[in-house]
């Protein structure tokens, strides 16, 4: 079984602080982590791997500092990482990404089951990963929260929807979203530590992926981003006073004197 | 204070502290309520590899030594003595089998220790047998094809939950002390079984129980080494485990000390926080100098020992015995520090006082090791003269 | 498309380095220097007083605009019953389309859906409907294909549809088909007066930064819109519209992937996302157990149960009841907060009810910024007080 787990460095804390003044985001002092969602990605990825024999290869498309997340999803599991990096890639969205990804994976020539997280805690789209089994041209499932059995060329999965679980069958090869519901990440081990340690993680630049430069980075990016802001909350809103109990009264009344519930 | 620590064990230290934060914190107090052998973490310890740590490469361990361990254990303790102990244990366990084993013995045991899937266990104290370690009743008695056991053993930590045990037998009862001999116990050995789980003071995480052996047929490629050598053993043995229990009771000391060190600097009376009052302070200090020389202690020994010194009783005995006084008393005035709610069970401190009491009553009492120590000095002089 | 600092104009006056929203200027040596992740936005060319930054624009392809018309709403359903979030979209998307001066019409694929004229009622011009049994269940593999041979043949200019699992699940698959861009998750949707382009808000870094984004040349322009963030209009029964059913051809549109069942395992009595008043409860609550304190204000209150994350990671509640980023979007009359501190994830999925109350010792928890009415006091004293008094009176 080959698997292929897709993975993003992003900002350890989505908390960015905002400078009063300025108004803009300060980024230092944050480190990078792998994209949560991401390691249960990698984590199911092993898990398929104990099971069912196989190999995992870790994919990323980031900055050169992305290699530090390949090593630390080495540590905990995958066999193999590559890293694709130019300066070409830069500036991407989810369609240009997911063609970069796509050429990457393309370019192993082998996979069954391709894994993301289901979404990034700083983009938050969640695109990648449908994106790239259309670009791939194979079956998709989002959200899946548990891989039951894998046989014959077939996978079937349990995956949620808003109002209960789906139960589905997909060919092999599959491009699958994982939810955090699905595992628990495992820690590094010692022998993966010292494996991460001494791996040789190469990078794959536009011209060895062989990708037109207008299909990935910016130029390859369909939408942009044109403005930046921070949302503004306006408080109109009232702290109650006085001791607890005459709170709890008042904020009765005002919820019923405004209609906003029913009462006397 | 810097204690040169190569590539590999900052590794191993990093993740030994990262395994107690992420696992062992969030479900210490309810280990120690309910006390609930730690399965989990177990396993946990076992997928990071840290049960690979003393066992050599050739038996699918990491190749580390007493260092290593010590380094492990005071990480685990820092946050649980319970388990840190659960987990030192099998490392005990497994030393006999490492010193004395055959190959085959080694082969067929020491993989399952280094990948976590079984633990081990040492049994050697009886109701009769504490300190005066030779007055143990057990019996072995040389049948055909092996050894029968009869007796049992008491206070066995991983008692219940090990697989493998190494239990001190007589096979010479006329020969006192030198009639005794190790044998290798699986669990579910007929006539192997065991009695109730004991209820401790503290350190409840861990498992203690009662071994009862009733004409336990053990084979006899299970001996560990020869005949009368189960003395031999069993102070090689507890030589060299007595590092980790003062590993064990530095890492608790640390513990409590840096959640005094917290506590203080938060609690406000008298308008500041109580850090602030030399009495405090000077409570701080000593427990952070007694901490840190009973580190440096123990880490000396333990490199002494991995240099390959050929005795070491004496300092072994010294890091132990200072290493758990001192963790008595550290535990001992957090609580006084944090006062009031030191007291209370919903506050982590009293516990770590409940688990250092039994760092300087097992793996050999302090009143014996004082002994042994004076014992050692005695020799030593005895011999210059 | 670049970005370059004239390191000869540059004085390193470092005026620009406030001006980046993502914090990637720095100086080193008394110059500027940039890091990766930019995206050319053009705030530090703006703010620099000596031209050293200089950005050259791609060059721009032919707009493919002109030939795409109309704004497309896609209607998802469950079991036949069209979901609010159709409705919702149709709202917005009358006013779009107004600004624009062209069509509105909803897409809806299914089985037995027969809310075509209501559809026309809230706003649509044309609703195509594909009506076939294949397509009771929301199967991705034959939405796509059906999405996307209707989009070619009939060139929309914009194109929204819900954020909801199916919709994350299928538009960006027809987006990556078409080559076209896609927004998700949009919080807002305007038309620029000057380009007659659709502006796309959205939350990024868990709703701690907007972002606004255009899909300059490619067609037609895409986004998913969560559920609750536009409200639905009245509909007028006067309207009058064309209902074109579209053939399923199950030979040709056929799906890889096959749904073998379906779980309903919601256990809350009331549903969460159609609830007129939902009682929430956060790490504060401290146990499992005493979510029954909430659950007991939420009986006599005709709520439902609702959750930050903390509580659902922790296993106190299930995730059905979890709102926010990773959770359910939530918009009822009234949202009791309950011991939530307020993180944007948690705000990013109930900052538009209509009133919120916090309940939270901690009188900096940033949920009392969003509040309507707050009360800094402990929860466990305060939330059996409503419970008397509600009760009582």
């Amino acid at each position: 079984m080959n698997i292929v787990v897709c993975l993003k460095q992003v900002p350890g804390t989505t908390k960015v602080n905002i400078d009063p003044q300025t108004n803009t985001l300060v980024r230092q002092g944050i480190k990078n982590i792998v994209n949560p969602f991401d390691t249960y990605a990698l984590e199911e990825g092993v898990r398929i791997k104990e099971r069912y024999g196989g190999k995992v290869t870790a994919i990323s498309m980031g900055p050169p500092q992305a290699e530090e997340a390949l090593r630390e999803v080495i540590s905990t599991g995958a066999d193999e990482a590559i890293l694709l990096s130019d300066s070409a890639f830069a500036g991407a969205d989810t369609l240009a990404t997911s063609h970069t990804l796509a050429r990457a994976i393309n370019k192993l020539k082998q996979y069954d089951i391709i894994i993301c997280g289901r979404q990034t805690i700083d983009g938050d789209t969640g695109q990648v990963g449908p994106e790239l089994a259309e670009m791939l041209g194979i079956p998709f499932v989002a959200y899946v929260s548990k891989i039951e059995e894998i046989d014959n060329g077939y996978m079937r999965v349990k995956r949620m929807v808003e109002d209960g679980h789906e139960v589905i069958e997909t060919p092999l090869p599959t491009v699958i979203t994982v939810v955090k519901e699905i595992n628990v990440p495992r820690l590094p081990s010692l022998r993966g530590l010292a494996k991460a340690r001494s791996a040789v993680i190469p990078i794959w630049t536009a011209q060895e992926l062989g990708v037109d430069k207008n299909m990935v980075g910016l130029s390859g990016s369909a939408t942009r981003v044109i403005r930046v802001f921070f949302p503004q909350r306006v408080h109109h809103g009232e702290i109650l006073q006085g001791d607890l109990e005459s709170q709890a009264n008042s904020l009765i009344n005002k919820l019923r004197e405004a209609k906003i519930i029913s009462g006397s | 204070m810097e204690y040169f620590l190569n590539e590999q064990q900052k590794t191993l230290k990093s993740l030994a502290r990262r395994i107690a934060e992420e696992r062992i914190l969030p479900v210490r107090a309810e280990l120690d309520e309910r006390e609930e052998f730690p399965w989990g973490i177990m396993k946990d310890l076992a997928e990071a590899d840290i049960f690979r740590i003393f066992i050599p490469e050739e038996y699918e361990g990491l190749g580390g030594g007493c260092f290593e361990l010590c380094l492990a254990v005071e990480e685990l303790s820092r946050v649980c003595s319970g388990v840190a102990v659960s987990y030192a244990a099998s490392a005990l366990g497994s030393f006999p089998l490492l010193e004395y084993g055959t190959e085959e013995q080694k082969q067929k045991y020491l993989p399952d220790i280094a990948s976590g899937k079984r633990l081990a266990a040492f049994a050697l104290t009886e109701p009769t047998a504490g300190s005066d370690a030779s007055a143990i009743k057990t019996t072995a008695e040389r049948v055909k094809g092996g050894y029968v056991i009869n007796g049992t053993k008491q206070f066995i930590t991983n008692g219940g939950e090990a697989e493998i045990y190494t239990v001190i037998a007589l096979t010479d009862k006329a020969r006192g002390a030198r009639g005794a001999s190790a044998f290798l116990v699986e669990k579910d050995t007929p006539g192997f079984s065991f009695g109730k789980k004991e209820k401790k003071m503290g350190i409840r995480a861990s498992s203690t129980r009662e071994l009862v052996f009733r004409n336990c047929l053990v084979p006899e490629e299970n001996i560990i080494g020869k005949e009368g050598m189960g003395f031999i053993v069993t102070l090689r043995l507890l030589d060299r485990s007595r590092p980790g229990i003062g590993a064990q009771a530095v890492g608790l000391a640390q513990g409590a000390l840096e959640a005094a060190v917290d506590y203080a600097r938060k609690r406000i009376q008298f308008g500041h926080p109580i850090i602030s009052l030399p009495v405090v302070q000077n409570m701080l200090a000593d427990m952070a100098t007694n901490v840190e020389a009973a580190r440096a202690l123990t880490y000396a020994v333990a490199r002494t020992i991995d240099s390959g010194a050929k005795k070491f009783t004496e300092e072994a005995a010294m890091a132990k015995v200072f290493a758990s006084d001192i963790a008595m008393k550290v535990t001992t005035d957090a609580v006084q520090i944090f006062g009031g709610v030191g007291y209370m069970r919903d506050y982590p401190i009293e516990k770590m006082m409940r688990d250092a009491k039994i760092t300087q009553i097992y793996e050999g009492s302090n009143e014996v090791l004082r002994s042994t120590i004076a014992f050692e000095l005695r020799k030593r002089k005895a011999r210059q003269e | 498309m670049g970005i370059q600092i004239d390191l000869d104009k540059c004085v390193g006056c470092g005026e620009c380095l406030s001006s980046c929203p993502f914090g990637l200027l720095e100086i080193i040596a008394e110059k500027v220097y940039l890091r990766e992740g930019c995206t050319f936005c053009g705030a530090c060319q703006e703010a620099c007083d000596y031209q050293a930054i200089l950005i050259e624009a791609a060059a721009e392809a032919p707009a493919a605009g002109d030939s795409y018309r109309g704004v497309w709403v896609f209607a998802e359903q469950r079991n036949g019953k069209l979901k609010s979030v159709a409705y919702e979209l149709l709202s917005r998307g009358r006013q779009l389309a107004d600004t624009l001066g062209t069509e509105l019409c909803v897409i809806c694929f299914g089985h037995g859906i027969n809310e075509a004229q209501q559809l026309i009622a809230y706003g649509a011009d044309k609703v195509y409907l594909m009506d076939a049994p294949a397509l009771s269940s929301n199967q991705d593999d034959l939405y796509t294909k059906g999405l996307v041979e209707l989009i070619e043949k009939y060139k929309p200019e914009i194109v929204v549809a819900g954020a909801t699992s199916l919709g994350r699940s299928f538009i960006p698959r027809v987006a990556a088909i078409l080559k076209t861009g896609l927004t998700a998750d949009c919080t807002g949707l305007e038309i620029d007066p000057e380009t007659g382009l659709l502006l796309q808000t959205r939350p990024t870094f868990g709703g701690n930064i907007m972002a606004t984004i255009i899909c300059q040349t490619k067609r037609p322009q895409m986004s998913t819109v969560r559920p609750r963030v536009f409200k639905k209009g009245t509909p007028d029964g006067r309207r009058k519209g064309q209902v074109i059913r579209v053939d399923f051809n199950k030979q040709r549109i056929t799906s890889r992937t096959k749904l073998l069942s379906f779980i309903d395992d919601i256990t809350e009595a009331v549903k969460l996302e159609d609830a007129n008043i939902i009682v929430s409860g956060g790490r504060g609550v401290g146990k499992a157990e005493n979510f029954q304190l909430l659950e007991e204000l939420a009986g006599v209150m005709g709520a439902a149960l609702g959750s930050s994350r903390p509580p659902v990671d922790d296993g106190w509640v299930s995730y059905s009841h979890q709102v926010g980023q990773t959770g359910k979007t939530v918009c009822p009359k009234l949202y009791i907060a309950c011991g939530i501190s307020g993180a944007v994830q948690h705000l990013a999925g109930m900052q538009t009810s209509e009133a919120i109350v916090a309940i939270n010792d901690d009188p900096n928890a940033p949920i009392f910024d969003v509040a309507t009415y707050g009360i800094v006091g402990d929860l466990f004293k305060v939330v059996p007080m409503l419970i008397e008094k509600l009760k009582n009176d």
